[in-house]
């Protein structure tokens, strides 16, 4: 059995299994990443960091790509979607 | 942690790794930077639920653990000057002096654009791969996987395996073709077994050809899909389609440091010769930057970038003579899975095609030239820097150039401001 | 092949842009030469800071002048005009003594500007460093997107039957150019070509004075003014490669970084040197530019005049040619200024302010 943590997604505890992406707990919590400049909701799309559409506040830190990111435990994610 | 490597590499994908150690097995410092926290690349990504395959396994370790390699991760290019590379990570930067460079930064998916593309919901085949093996919840889900090439059936077999239950997969190459193609897979005996071993992880999952994906629709997340294949058109209710055409080799460190690129396709590949030398002196590249030619040619090039770059003249000329017969492979795939007509006719005039800055294809018709679209709509001008967009137009016959200045990443001012001689510079944010 | 027009304008940047719009608002033939995109040389490097920089008395003359007239052009759409105003900061007493003087200037041009003392400053702009001195409000001033600026300007003209030839002028005659393509056209020539004056016109010296920009990802509400230095003055009007402090927040809450200049330097290639001093001198008064994340930087070539004025009338000794062009840094604030001041010329009336301290002949004697 893998361990889990928990991260805060915009003020919601997510639990995602050690090792997991930014990327992932987002996803898990529902939540959309973020809005696009015309304000479509947008979320994830290349996975490896190339696109940037995965942007997210991290403990404070705006535009970061979650999923280049892994999870710790207590971590504040807020996104804008 | 050194201050200088005789041997840098860039990209620790199957390619940087075997580049690394063949490098440090030929008595080289070697310092291998990667954007990752693991390494692997795409082809061997760390997967939280699944382990890597024994073989990926092994060469990792005995890469990350070989005494003259410094691994470091989650480390971007940025910049560069004559005989140095900025970089950063999400803590801190520097500058990282060499003897001679590998680059194996690898390739990204090519993604094209079709009406509803933007929805949450809709990934890259390649990533959905990505993001499951990072833990993306993908159980119980209902996925579509679609576009082209080999790629598909493994995302399938990913998806799956997460626990996702995969409706379809949609192939756009015709029946034909990929006849014409297996027929002569016979040449390349590893690559049967690993066809039935993802046909046989996909039992039960219909595979499609000559089927192509002409829209996704929904609120603000993927609700369903439109199909046309050669039964006609279908609507399929999905949670996440994963949809992805092949891939385009990662140039711009390549080009900003001056190295001369080659058609591949739409796209533009590394030039390299026998040794896997560029035409800068000191920087060679290996894989999928040199063309796109999968993992087997990746291992052999990193091998043989990694020793040429230490001055060996032993030990290659039989790695070239295997990497003729991968390569070899890697053109039947490239002639099967050659995009159709139609799917460069999907984006409409109203579909978005610069995702960072929200540009539609119609937009850019009302420019005569390249440069002049750019800059009245500021398409390839968002935190991509076009590696989106500016691959998705030339795939569909646009010029579009290739982002290649520092920063090459989105970066730190911080970082920006650092000098060679500051040394190791710690961010304030952390 | 033959065409004739009232005025040629070679060069689609915003100043030759503009030409072409006021010459065919008055009625003129108009035809407008370009080779490349429109707005894409010097045009789309620069800030589009709409500012009075008050060095030199006619500098800061035609500055007042256009930005009277950029009123008329704020509504162009994707112009992005946007009235941020202008914050120039000083860092200590020395340069905050030099405040009175700049007021003096500013209000004697027509300008509204007012003093702010330190505590003013912090509260206008909490991302300033603590313990700068204090400085002054320009509030009227604007920033612009120039490329497309230029772009609406000669839509606009073409709208009103000025012709847009892709070609490359290759030698100029009495009232004649001879392009690339082939085509001779006849009539008044106006030469725009900023940077690339010379070609044409080896009798006018241009220098060009390099200089590098950044872009930040998008962070609203972090910055309200544009922001300069007092020192960027004696950065702009100095002999030396210098760097100075001037940062403008896009409508779109995106930061602009700037800004250097280079002597004796023709490429516009990204120099990393000079960029770290560009930035570190902006880290000294923004201290929270250090996290933000760069998307982009760039280099771009300021067409400089011999003494700091542009060149803008009749070129002497030669007949029917007409210059505008060496705007250095200011040519997208100057641009309406300028191209009014041409075609009042153009049409042998008295323009609305003094024209002699840009008539090219001072550079040809």
């Amino acid at each position: 059995m893998s361990t889990c943590i928990c991260v805060i997604v915009n003020g919601k505890p997510v639990e995602v299994v050690a090792g997991a992406s930014v990327a992932a707990a987002v996803a898990r919590a529902g939540s959309r990443f973020r809005r696009s400049r015309s304000g479509e909701a947008r979320a994830a799309l290349c996975g490896m960091g190339v696109c940037f559409e995965c942007r997210v506040e991290i403990d404070g830190v705006p535009q970061q790509q979650a999923c280049m990111l892994i999870a710790r435990a207590g971590m504040q994610v807020r996104t804008d979607g | 942690m050194a201050e200088r490597y005789d041997v840098l590499v860039i990209g620790s994908g199957p390619a940087g790794l075997t580049a690394a150690h063949a490098a440090a097995r030929h008595g080289a410092r070697v310092g291998l930077v990667d954007a990752q926290a693991l390494p692997g690349g795409q082809v061997w990504r760390h997967d939280v639920r699944f382990s890597a395959p024994a073989f990926a396994r092994r060469c990792m370790q005995a890469t990350l653990e070989h005494i003259k390699i410094d691994w470091l991760p989650q480390t971007r290019v940025v910049g560069a000057e004559p005989g140095r590379l900025l970089v950063e990570d999400p803590r801190s930067a520097r500058w990282l002096k060499y003897g001679a460079l590998v680059l194996a930064t690898g390739a990204r998916e090519v993604l094209l654009p079709f009406p509803g593309w933007t929805l949450p919901g809709v990934t890259g085949a390649g990533g959905l791969q990505a993001l499951a093996k990072q833990g993306w919840p993908l159980a119980g889900k209902r996925v579509v996987v679609a576009g082209s090439g080999p790629l598909l059936l493994a995302a399938a077999a990913t998806a799956r395996r997460h626990g996702a239950r995969v409706l379809a997969v949609f192939e756009q190459a015709d029946r034909a073709a990929m006849l014409r193609f297996t027929r002569g897979l016979w040449r390349w005996p590893a690559r049967v077994m690993q066809a039935a071993v993802l046909r046989a992880q996909l039992a039960g999952v219909p595979y499609h050809f000559g089927s192509v994906v002409t829209a996704a629709q929904g609120e603000d997340a993927l609700r369903e899909i439109e199909v046309s294949g050669p039964r006609g058109q279908r609507r399929i209710a999905c949670d996440q389609l994963a949809v992805g055409f092949g891939l385009a080799p990662n140039v711009e460190l390549a080009c900003m440091l001056g190295c001369q690129l080659e058609a591949e396709g739409a796209q533009q590949r590394v030039r390299v010769d026998a040794r896997q030398h560029t035409s800068v002196p000191g920087v060679y590249a290996a894989g999928e930057v040199c063309g796109i030619g999968g993992r087997d040619s990746a291992l052999i090039e990193g091998a043989i970038a990694g020793l040429a770059a230490t001055g060996a003249r032993t030990g290659i000329a039989s790695l070239q003579r295997r990497r003729a017969q991968a390569r070899a492979f890697a053109r039947q795939l490239r002639e099967t899975f050659a995009i159709d007509q139609r799917v460069r006719a999907l984006a409409q005039p109203d579909t978005l095609v610069c995702r960072c800055e929200d540009v539609t294809l119609g937009a850019l018709d009302a420019h005569v030239d390249a440069r002049g679209a750019k800059l009245a709509t500021r398409c390839g001008m968002g935190p991509c820097q076009g590696r989106i967009c500016a691959t998705a137009l030339a795939e569909l016959g646009r010029a579009a150039g290739i982002a290649a200045r520092p920063p090459l990443f989105p970066a730190r001012l911080e970082t920006l401001a650092l000098a060679p001689a500051d040394g190791i510079a710690a961010s304030l944010a952390t | 092949m033959t065409h004739s027009y009232d005025l040629i304008v070679v060069g689609a940047g915003i100043i030759g842009a503009a030409c072409a719009d006021v010459a065919s608002a008055e009625g003129l033939k108009v035809a407008i030469v370009e080779s490349g995109a429109i707005g894409a040389g010097v045009t789309a490097a620069g800030m589009g800071h709409l500012v009075a920089v008050d060095g030199l008395p006619a500098e800061l003359a035609l500055a007042r002048y256009s930005l009277g007239l950029w009123e008329d052009l704020r509504d162009l759409p994707g112009g992005e005009f946007s009235r941020c105003g202008t914050l120039w900061f000083a860092r200590d007493e020395h340069e905050l003594a030099r405040i009175p003087d700049k007021l003096a200037r500013l209000r004697a041009a027509g300008a509204v500007a007012e003093a702010v003392d330190a505590a003013q400053l912090r509260e206008l702009e909490p991302a300033l460093s603590p313990g700068l001195a204090g400085g002054v409000l320009v509030p009227d001033e604007a920033v612009v997107y120039p490329p497309v600026m230029a772009r609406r300007l000669v839509e606009r003209a073409c709208r009103r039957r000025a012709t847009l030839i892709h070609a490359r002028a290759i030698a100029l005659g009495e009232h004649a150019v001879t392009l690339d393509d082939g085509q001779r056209l006849l009539g008044n020539v106006l030469i725009a070509t900023g940077g690339a004056l010379q070609a044409l016109l080896p009798e006018l010296l241009i220098h060009l004075r390099k200089g590098h920009l950044l872009i930040t990802e998008r962070y609203p509400n972090m910055l309200h003014h544009q922001l300069v230095h007092m020192g960027y003055t004696d950065s702009a009007h100095g002999q030396s490669d210098s760097v100075a402090c001037n940062v403008q927040p896009r409508p779109t809450g995106q930061l602009l970084v700037g800004s250097s200049r280079e002597y004796g330097v023709s490429d516009s290639e990204i120099s990393l040197p000079m960029l770290r001093r560009m930035l570190r001198c902006a880290f000294q008064f923004l201290p929270s530019l250090r996290q933000l994340k760069a998307l982009r930087a760039w280099a771009g070539l300021r067409p400089a005049s011999i003494d700091g004025l542009p060149y803008i009338g009749r070129v002497a000794q030669r007949r029917g040619i007409w210059v505008a062009a060496g705007h250095e840094g200011l040519g997208v604030t100057t641009a309406p200024g300028t191209a009014r001041l041409l075609v009042d010329q153009l049409l042998a009336r008295t323009p609305a302010i003094d024209a002699r301290p840009y008539d090219p002949m001072r550079a040809a004697a």
